[in-house]
């Protein structure tokens, strides 16, 4: 018999990510570690949680296993449950032969069976990839009161940007009339964040439809909503307020990191009502040593302190060793910077030793064009000798030893 | 195949709770914070199950909500399990007896049922007011090898005037063998100091208990190590690691202030497994502009905007602009306010100073504020 569920989440974490290069080269974009103890995923779960969300089905294909191996049965955020809980859903071999997941829409049309065995009445599709703290049952409520059936959370963003986005244009009663995938003329400002709510039942029947349709790419944004629009749906944009971030690029990360450090950003970790949940390391509560000096930092349990931590993100388990220069920098998980080394405007990965002396990175006022300016990205497992150059922008793969 | 050296763990939660009376007051030895973000039990549970046992029960008496809340299912320490993992024996009243037992021969009585139902071989009997990560298995294949019917775990240690006072020495021949046990002698000078730690076969334990308990003797130290000294092959095993054994005011604060060298938190947190505890989910630690942070230990969640050297802050405190804080031992959430200057002071859980304070103690006499007061 089917226990009936009110709603549950899907989230679509299948993305590769490659504009963040390194850092996902072995590693699903929502696995990439962010904020000194989290990984982007961290958020859209907990705010799953927050928001007595009790089921949610994790879509993933690419590099898989490290995501999966952190989800585990999804305990860290309370979703061990004996009905319900987290799933991640890979793609799988059926009858009538097998497929990877062909965009979005195709994603969540291969799990209409898992989503069926909680009949439930609405579900909200999410993605992986964004820093924010959301409640999604108010919006799940505006759902309902507009009667809606399909709902799209969209946030103001800056006319400059507003090509970056899937832009949408809705009348004073909030329901939407058009909706243009990063359109060249953007015709509002209002952006999707890429939640959605739809009411299951009409959601399944365009999601039947679309796979019905040889030449559709199977997306949300370019088929699904769109042929909802066409078919005169109700379709309703809920404003939110508030942080929101694309993590997708270098750039971005970096700054979504930097952004935890700089108190007129609202993005409060620290709010017992709102907890982001994450797997916690297991590790004693970091050192800062006789000669450090640390300031505008963030540094997570487990970390050896010995020289200058400034305006800087340091994960579990970092050692800065004494004379070592840490500046405008993300150091992931166990890494090691001898003494000497100077780290700026740099992205370090997990597990790098980055020997002596080395230089990483450039401030920006350094460079004498600017064009040659950029985040330096170390990849997870590298290993730096003693006195090596990193040269602002460039990227270190640990497979292919340094130059 | 049954393992022949399975081993119960058995851990009083309440014992020497006197030794750190402003501490328990509100809590068991147990649970008593400790390192920036553990309780006392931590390293004993973390010691028994990086061992590799399986099936740990844990002896309360009093005051132990505070324990029940930090342990749970045991989940932290991977002893949340269908068969065996964490058992909590909460006093056992009946019309008899009272349930409040008066030592451990009869607190071990009072859970024979719990005792008798394991299938382990060997029963190791562990107590809270050690800081150490030791590993049972070692100490096992000793007692093994020297055929000896208990082992009791001591560690070579300076006696003074403070920490004699709960303390059981052992005397021991070349070979390990234990000539003499004496209880709190107020003596002074390095003595073979009992950690209350000890190995046995699980039916002598049995037998044990059933013949001291038909007599009415209920300690372990007087009625068994001590009476038995000659009679019984008793050795001591002297543990070399890292093992601070909190015994007073002053041990405490002292082995907290040892968590900030590197080579003692590489031992006890590193080389020989991981300390579990409960987690907080908690963002890690954020130190704001001018803070200034030498020499200490911080745990994740502290909002750092002063300055702060020589001490050890807990999860959740948050220290003020222009705040000193020097040589202390800060509890979860503790808030310190602007320009308040601390030294030498151990504040418990919740503990607000406000802005503008000055809190003066010396190092063998730290000021403790207790929990949740208002300066």
């Amino acid at each position: 018999m089917i226990r009936k569920k009110e709603w549950i989440a899907m989230l679509l974490a299948g993305g590769q990510g490659s504009r963040l290069h390194v850092l996902t080269k072995n590693l699903a974009k929502p696995a990439v570690p962010y904020g000194g103890k989290y990984r982007i995923i961290d958020f859209t779960l907990s705010n799953c949680v927050n928001s007595g969300i009790d089921t949610v089905g994790i879509l993933t294909q690419y590099q898989p296993l490290e995501l999966n191996e952190y989800i585990g049965n999804g305990q860290p955020w309370d979703l061990d449950r004996s009905h319900g809980g987290v799933h991640v859903l890979s793609p799988y071999q059926k009858a009538t032969g097998s497929d990877w997941y062909r965009g979005t829409a195709n994603a969540i049309y291969q799990n209409i069976h898992f989503i069926e065995g909680y009949d439930p009445e609405y579900i909200a599709v999410l993605s992986g990839d964004h820093i924010y703290k959301m409640n999604y049952e108010k919006m799940l409520d505006f759902h309902k009161a507009k009667n809606a059936d399909c709902t799209i959370a969209v946030i103001t963003v800056p006319w400059e940007e507003a090509s970056r986005f899937g832009i949408i244009a809705a009348d004073e009663d909030s329901r939407i009339f058009e909706f243009a995938e990063k359109p060249q003329k953007p015709k509002s400002n209002l952006a999707s964040m890429g939640v959605y709510i739809f009411s299951w039942k009409k959601l399944k029947k365009y999601l039947e439809e679309n796979e019905r349709d040889q030449n559709a790419s199977k997306d949300f944004g370019k088929d699904i909503i769109p042929a909802m629009l066409a078919d005169g749906q109700k379709l309703v944009a809920y404003p939110f307020e508030g942080y929101w971030k694309d993590v997708g690029t270098i750039d971005s990360l970096w700054e979504a990191n930097m952004d935890l450090l700089d108190p007129k950003v609202p993005l409060e970790l620290h709010d017992p009502s709102w907890k982001i949940y994450a797997r916690n390391p297991v590790m004693p509560p970091h050192y800062v040593g006789e000669e450090a000096n640390v300031q505008n930092a963030m540094i997570a349990e487990g970390c050896n302190i010995f020289g200058t931590v400034d305006f800087s993100v340091l994960f579990a388990g970092v050692t800065i060793e004494k004379g070592a220069v840490v500046r405008d920098s993300i150091i992931m998980p166990g890494t090691v910077i001898k003494s000497g080394a100077v780290v700026q405007y740099a992205i370090v990965a997990e597990d790098v030793i980055i020997g002596e002396n080395c230089v990483v990175g450039m401030r920006p006022e350094q460079v004498e064009n600017k064009d040659d300016w950029g985040i330096a990205v170390i990849g997870a497992g590298a290993k730096l000798k003693a006195g090596s150059v990193v040269k602002p922008k460039q990227m270190i793969d640990a497979d292919r030893q340094e130059e | 195949m049954q393992d022949r050296k399975k081993i119960l763990g058995i851990i009083f939660s309440n014992m020497h709770d006197e030794m750190l009376r402003e501490l328990t007051e509100k809590r068991t030895m147990a649970s008593v914070p400790f390192g920036g973000r553990y309780r006392f039990i931590d390293f004993t549970l973390s010691s028994l199950v990086n061992s590799n046992i399986q099936s740990v029960g844990v002896i309360t008496k009093s005051n132990y909500q505070s324990l029940m809340d930090h342990l749970g299912s045991g989940r932290e320490w991977d002893l949340a399990r269908k068969r065996e993992g964490l058992y909590i024996l909460p006093p056992f009243g009946n019309a008899g007896v009272s349930g409040i037992y008066r030592g451990r021969i009869e607190a071990l009585a009072g859970i024979m049922g719990f005792i008798k139902h394991s299938d382990a071989r060997y029963v190791v009997l562990a107590d809270c007011d050690t800081i150490c990560n030791y590993n049972i298995k070692t100490i096992l294949n000793e007692h093994i090898e020297k055929e000896a019917e208990i082992t009791a775990v001591y560690q070579r240690k300076e006696l003074n005037a403070q920490n004699c006072r709960d303390a059981t020495v052992f005397s021991c021949n070349e070979s390990g063998r234990i000539t003499d046990v004496m209880i709190n002698p107020g003596i002074q000078g390095e003595c073979n100091v009992s950690l209350n730690l000890m190995i046995m076969e699980k039916a002598l334990l049995e037998r044990l208990v059933t013949e001291n308990m038909s007599r009415n003797l209920f300690s372990m130290e007087k009625d068994v190590l001590q009476a038995k000294a000659s009679a019984m092959r008793l050795y001591g095993y002297e543990y070399k690691g890292f093992c601070a054994k909190i015994d007073s005011m002053r041990d405490y604060f002292d082995a907290n202030m040892m968590m900030l060298n590197k080579e003692v938190r590489d031992e006890l947190f590193i080389n020989n497994g991981p300390i579990y505890t409960k987690v907080r989910d908690d963002m890690p630690a954020k130190y704001g502009l001018n803070s200034k942070v030498t020499n200490s230990l911080i745990a994740d969640g502290c909002m750092i905007e002063g300055e702060v050297e020589n001490s050890v802050l807990f999860r959740g405190v948050t220290v003020g602009k222009g705040a000193k804080i020097s040589n202390s031992i800060i509890m979860q959430d503790t808030s310190i306010g602007e320009k308040s200057v601390l030294n030498y002071c151990i504040t418990d859980k919740d503990v607000t100073i406000k802005d503008n304070r000055m809190l003066m103690g010396y190092l063998s006499y730290p000021v403790f504020i207790s929990k949740a007061s208002v300066v």
